[in-house]
């Protein structure tokens, strides 16, 4: 079988299944990052598969870089909160953390 | 099955597989050096796909910079020495299958159910000159915008990460 559009979907399909797999389980903060990175790579696979059998120009890949730069700023905020939540509690399990503050 | 098909199925196992061992690997460490790979799977896609430049981006923003910083997030919030590195994991079963569900109708409606109109462009160019263009024309708004938000969020980040070192001091 040739492979076409709908081969790269279902690979996207499968990494954004396996990243909310992984933001729904995890306790540990940094891994509900790593999955929400995941989903991201996910959706910037459909950008980037659209562009190219769409014929849409490069339209798609612009987006996707978007999406890159605006994983790059969460990531680094994200971490930011993460180390302060260690330093208030010791530890990163989200599901044992319920106070907004001390 | 040509070349080209090969090599997407080795990318796309790659992706997949390391995918799956990064939300299920017990030790955290284990699980970002898998992430690595997803990443690199996603680049060679990119490459397939003839993102070129998108490619290259993916591996210098994902790989240089987003992995070590989680990797960074990993060693300072977990005690390594102590080996009490392992990331729990609650509500399997119930994930397992709303997430089946969900991806099963995702991939149904979206493999089989659509008709997608395939128009492929007949060869692949280098994409860097374009997307340069389109960045200075018809996103240029966007693209100042961006740049305003990262320097915004790397104000906050380091605002928000040195905060209580501060405190601490006094």
């Amino acid at each position: 079988m040739e492979v076409g559009l709908s081969h790269y979907l279902v690979v996207s399909t499968a990494l954004f299944a396996l990243g909310i797999y992984g933001v729904v389980t995890r306790k540990n903060a940094v891994m509900v990052l790593m999955g929400i990175e995941l989903i991201l790579n996910a959706a910037n696979i459909n950008f980037v598969a659209f562009s190219r059998y769409g014929n849409f120009g490069l339209e798609g890949q612009v987006m996707a870089l978007f999406v890159i730069v605006l994983a790059a700023a969460e990531a680094a905020i994200a971490l930011a909160i993460v180390l302060n939540i260690y330093k208030t509690f010791h530890h990163v399990n989200i599901d044992e953390i319920e106070d907004l503050k001390e | 099955m040509n070349l080209y098909d090969i090599i997407f199925y080795l990318f796309a196992l790659v992706t997949i597989v390391s995918g799956f061992f990064v939300v299920t690997s017990k030790n955290i460490v284990h699980a970002a050096f898998n992430l690595l790979f997803t990443f690199f799977g996603v680049a060679g896609l990119y490459v397939l796909l003839g993102a070129d430049f998108i490619a290259v981006v993916q591996i210098l923003v994902y790989v240089g910079g987003i992995l070590i910083l989680l990797l960074f997030g990993v060693m300072l919030t977990n005690k390594v020495v102590n080996v009490d590195i392992r990331a729990g994991a609650g509500h399997i079963l119930p994930a397992v299958i709303g997430i089946g569900i969900l991806w099963g109708a995702l991939t149904a409606m979206i493999a089989f159910k659509t008709n997608w109109i395939e128009n492929p462009a007949p060869e692949m160019n280098p994409t860097t000159a374009g997307i340069g263009n389109l960045l200075i024309t018809d996103y240029v708004l966007v693209f100042e915008l961006l740049g305003i938000l990262l320097l915004i969020a790397l104000i906050g980040a380091a605002s928000i990460a040195r905060r209580e070192t501060e405190e601490l001091k006094d």
